[in-house]
C-alpha cells in the first residue's frame, strides 16, 4: 500500500537558504559517481597517466631546491631543503588543484545544471575530493623521500588526518565562494591562475614561517594553508617549531570561510540554471 | 492520502532579457555600468524618451499565473507553439529553476527527462556511462545493476558496451542515452520532447515504452510537437501559449484547437450579401460548409469519419449546364484530388434559376491526417467559363484519435502520404 510519499513544495525562496545537508546525503551516490568520473577521465589517453600526479609537486620541489635552497640559501628549519619544500608541496597541491577545479566546476558542469536536479553543492565538493587520489600518490613519494633522507616521522603524525581534512575544507570553502561568483562574473576563471600563484608564495612552502617574529607569525595563520603546511612539516619531520596558535587561527578562518561560503552558495543557487 | 500528484497555483516566471542585462557580466562591466547608466538615463530623458527610466531592465514573463492539478496515474500532454513556456514549466516542476511567483506541490518522486545523454562523458565506455547517467538521473546503483542488461538490450549496443562512447555513431549514442532514461522508474515522470531520436523503428520502440510507462500507472507529463503521439499517449492535454494555459481537456479537442488556431477560419464560410459574393453571370456562391454526416458544421474530423462538403449557390440565369467541383489541398499546397459533381439528376442538364446546394461525402479512412484546404468552383460548359474559384473556402482538420480503427493501426510515429486509405490486406503462410 502507499507509504508516506514525500511532498515537495516548489516556491520562490527569499533571503538566506538552509544548507539542506540531509539532501546531500541522499544524493551521496551521485557524489561518488562524479568523483569516480573525474578520476577515471583525468589521465585518459595520456602517456604518463597517473604519473602526472607526482610530477607537479616533484618538479616544483626541484626548482625550489635549486633556486631557493641552493642559490638563495633559504633556511629550512634544520632539515634538508628538498624534503622541507616537498612536504609542504604535497598538501599544497591538494589545496590548489582542488581550488582551480572547484572554482570552475559550476561553469564546466553547466549542461548538468540546466537539465537535472540535484543539490548543486555536490559539484564543487566532487571537484575538490577527486584530488585525493593524486594526493595519495604524491604522499607515497613523500614517504619514499623520508626514507631516502633517513627521517623518521614523529608521534605527531596522528594530527595528519586533521591537517589533510583542514586542507580539503579550506579548498572547498574558497571553491564555494569562487564557483558561485564565477557563474555570474566570469572574471573569476581568469583570476584563478594568478590567485593560486600568489597564494603559493604567500604560504610558507619555499621558506619557513620561523622567519617571522611572534605576533606576525600567529596573524600569518589567517592564510589557512599556513597552518596546514607548517603542521604537516611538524608532524612528519619534527621541525622545531610547533604551530600552536597559528593552527588555531587557520582552523577558525577555515570554518568561517566554510560556513559563509556555503550560505552564499545556497543563496545564489537558485540563479545558477538561469545564468550559467 | 491525497489523490493529487502535482498541484500548481499561480506559477509565474520572469526572465531578464535585453542588451542591458547580459547573461553574465564581468566585474568591469558591472562597475562601468554603475557609473555610466545614470548618464545614459539622463541623456535619454533629455532627448524626450520618457520611458528611459523603466526600459533599462527588460524582462519577460515566460509563465503567467499557471494553475492546474494532475492526479496520480494521469498521462498529461502539454502542447503549444515555440516560446509558449512549456520547457520553462517543466524546468520549474523539475526544480531546476525557481518560480518568481506562485508555488507547486509535488507528491512523489520525480524523474525528469529534459534531454537525453546528459552527463555522458565521451572518454568513458558505454557501461561506465550507463552507471554515470543513471546516477545523474537519480537511479541508485542497485537499481542500475538490476536493469543493466535490459538497458543494453533496449539500446541494441551489446557489442560496443565496453568501447568509449566517443567512438559511437550518433545513432548508437542517442539509443544508449534513451535506453538509460527509459528505465527510470519514478512515480512522476516529466518528459520534454525527447522521443524524436533514432530511426523510425527505434522511435516506435521509444513510443511503445512511453505507452507502457503510462499503463503502469505512473504519472507522466509529456511535452511534444508530435500531435499523433500526444493524442495516442495522453488522457488529458494542456495547451500553453505565451505563458498561459489557453485550453485543457480531452487531447483530441485541445490538439484540434491548437492546429486550428493558426488560421482563424472555420468550417463555414457564408456570403450574406449577394453583390459581394463570388460568382459570374450564371452562378453565384453563397456558402461553403464542412459538415459531419448528420449535417453538423465542424472543423475537426476523426480520420475514420466521413466528411461532407457542401456548397450553396444561386443560379441566376437559366439554361446552362453547370459543373460544380471541389479541389482539396494539403498543408504543403499539394492538390490531393478534385471531385466533380456527378448527381445523375442534374448532370448534363440545364439548371433552372434557383438556390441550390451541392454536396459530396468523402468516406472515412481515406484522407490523411492534417489540415485540408477546400477550393470551391463552378464552371459552365457552353462556353467554358469559370463562374467562381474560391480558394480556402473552408479549412478543416483530420485527426487520428485512439479509439477507432484507422489505417494507422498500431503505429504512433509519423506516417507520410497525402491520402491514407484503409485497405484490405490478406496474409497467409506459404511455406513452413
Amino acid at each position: 500500500m502507499k507509504t508516506e510519499t514525500p511532498v515537495i513544495r516548489i516556491e520562490p525562496t527569499k533571503g538566506w537558504v538552509s544548507l539542506k545537508l540531509r539532501e546531500i546525503w541522499e544524493y551521496r551516490e551521485l557524489l561518488y559517481f562524479l568523483i569516480w568520473r573525474d578520476i577515471k577521465v583525468r589521465y585518459k589517453q595520456t602517456v604518463l597517466g597517473i604519473g602526472w600526479a607526482i610530477i607537479q609537486p616533484f618538479f616544483t620541489m626541484v626548482v625550489f631546491s635549486i633556486f631557493f635552497g641552493k642559490l638563495a640559501k633559504m633556511p629550512s628549519d634544520g632539515i634538508p631543503y628538498p624534503i622541507f619544500s616537498y612536504a609542504a608541496l604535497v598538501p599544497w597541491t591538494l589545496f590548489s588543484n582542488g581550488l582551480s577545479k572547484g572554482a570552475n566546476s559550476l561553469v564546466s558542469s553547466s549542461n548538468l545544471i540546466k537539465k537535472i536536479y540535484f543539490p548543486r553543492l555536490i559539484i564543487p565538493v566532487s571537484s575538490v575530493l577527486s584530488g585525493l587520489v593524486d594526493f595519495v600518490l604524491a604522499f607515497t613519494v613523500l614517504i619514499g623521500m623520508m626514507l631516502y633522507f633517513g627521517l623518521a616521522p614523529t608521534a605527531n603524525i596522528i594530527w595528519l588526518p586533521f591537517l589533510i581534512g583542514l586542507s580539503i575544507i579550506a579548498s572547498l570553502s574558497v571553491s564555494l565562494w569562487l564557483s558561485a561568483m564565477n557563474v555570474q562574473f566570469r572574471d573569476v576563471q581568469y583570476i584563478m591562475p594568478f590567485l593560486t600563484q600568489l597564494w603559493l608564495f604567500a604560504t610558507p612552502i619555499a621558506y619557513p614561517s620561523s622567519l617571522l617574529s611572534e605576533p606576525w607569525k600567529t596573524i600569518y595563520g589567517i592564510n589557512p594553508m599556513v597552518g596546514v603546511v607548517e603542521g604537516f612539516r611538524w608532524a612528519l619531520l619534527g621541525t622545531a617549531t610547533a604551530p600552536g596558535a597559528m593552527i588555531i587561527v587557520s582552523t577558525l578562518v577555515t570554518l568561517v570561510l566554510l560556513i559563509s561560503g556555503s550560505l552564499y552558495f545556497r543563496r545564489m543557487e537558485k540563479t545558477f540554471a538561469d545564468v550559467v | 492520502m491525497t489523490d493529487v500528484a502535482i498541484r500548481a497555483e499561480g506559477l509565474s516566471k520572469k526572465y531578464h532579457i535585453g542588451r542591458k542585462q547580459d547573461k553574465y557580466k564581468t566585474l568591469r562591466d558591472t562597475i562601468a555600468d554603475a557609473f555610466v547608466s545614470p548618464f545614459k538615463k539622463a541623456g535619454k530623458l533629455l532627448r524626450g524618451d520618457a520611458s528611459a527610466a523603466s526600459k533599462l531592465d527588460e524582462t519577460i514573463w515566460a509563465l503567467k499565473d499557471i494553475s492546474f492539478e494532475i492526479k496520480h496515474g494521469e498521462v498529461v500532454g502539454i502542447i503549444g507553439p515555440n516560446g509558449a513556456g512549456k520547457s520553462t514549466l517543466l524546468k520549474i516542476l523539475s526544480r531546476i529553476t525557481e518560480p518568481t511567483k506562485g508555488y507547486a506541490e509535488i507528491h512523489g518522486r520525480v524523474g525528469s527527462l529534459l534531454e537525453v545523454g546528459t552527463g555522458f562523458h565521451p572518454e568513458l565506455t558505454g557501461r561506465e556511462n550507463i552507471y554515470l547517467n543513471g546516477a545523474i538521473l537519480g537511479m541508485t546503483r542497485a537499481e542500475i545493476d538490476k536493469k543493466f542488461d535490459e538497458i543494453v538490450a533496449f539500446a541494441e549496443v551489446e557489442k560496443f558496451i565496453d568501447t568509449p562512447v566517443k567512438h559511437y555513431s550518433s545513432g548508437m549514442y542517442l539509443r544508449l542515452a534513451f535506453a538509460v532514461a527509459a528505465h527510470l522508474e519514478p512515480e512522476i515522470l516529466i518528459v520534454d520532447e525527447v522521443l524524436a531520436v533514432g530511426d523510425a523503428r527505434f522511435q516506435k520502440k521509444c513510443l511503445n515504452k512511453m505507452e507502457d510507462v503510462g499503463k503502469e500507472g505512473r504519472t507522466v507529463i509529456f511535452v511534444s510537437h508530435s500531435m499523433p503521439a500526444i493524442v495516442r499517449l495522453c488522457k488529458k492535454a494542456f495547451m500553453l501559449e505565451d505563458g498561459q494555459v489557453i485550453n485543457s481537456g480531452n487531447p483530441i479537442d485541445v490538439v484540434a484547437k491548437y492546429l486550428g488556431s493558426g488560421n482563424g477560419t472555420s468550417a463555414v464560410k457564408e456570403w450574406k450579401d449577394p453583390s459581394r459574393a463570388p460568382g459570374g453571370d450564371v452562378a453565384v456562391l453563397r456558402a461553403v460548409r464542412a459538415l459531419t454526416d448528420e449535417g453538423v458544421p465542424t472543423d475537426v474530423f476523426d480520420i475514420s469519419q466521413p466528411v461532407r462538403i457542401e456548397m450553396e449557390y444561386d443560379v441566376i440565369k437559366h439554361g446552362h449546364i453547370l459543373l460544380p467541383h471541389f479541389a482539396f489541398f494539403n498543408e504543403d499546397g499539394i492538390a490531393i484530388f478534385v471531385t466533380l459533381e456527378n448527381d445523375p439528376s442534374w448532370k448534363g442538364s440545364a439548371r433552372p434559376i434557383g438556390r441550390y446546394t451541392s454536396s459530396v461525402v468523402i468516406p472515412g479512412n481515406f484522407l490523411s491526417e492534417g489540415k485540408l484546404f477546400v477550393e470551391a468552383n463552378i464552371i459552365t460548359t457552353d462556353p467554358v467559363a469559370c463562374q467562381f474559384t474560391v480558394r480556402d473556402a473552408v479549412i478543416f482538420q483530420v485527426i487520428d484519435g485512439r479509439n477507432t480503427d484507422s489505417a494507422r493501426g498500431d503505429w504512433i510515429g509519423h506516417l507520410p502520404g497525402i491520402v491514407r486509405p484503409l485497405l484490405e490486406w490478406k496474409t497467409q503462410i506459404i511455406r513452413n
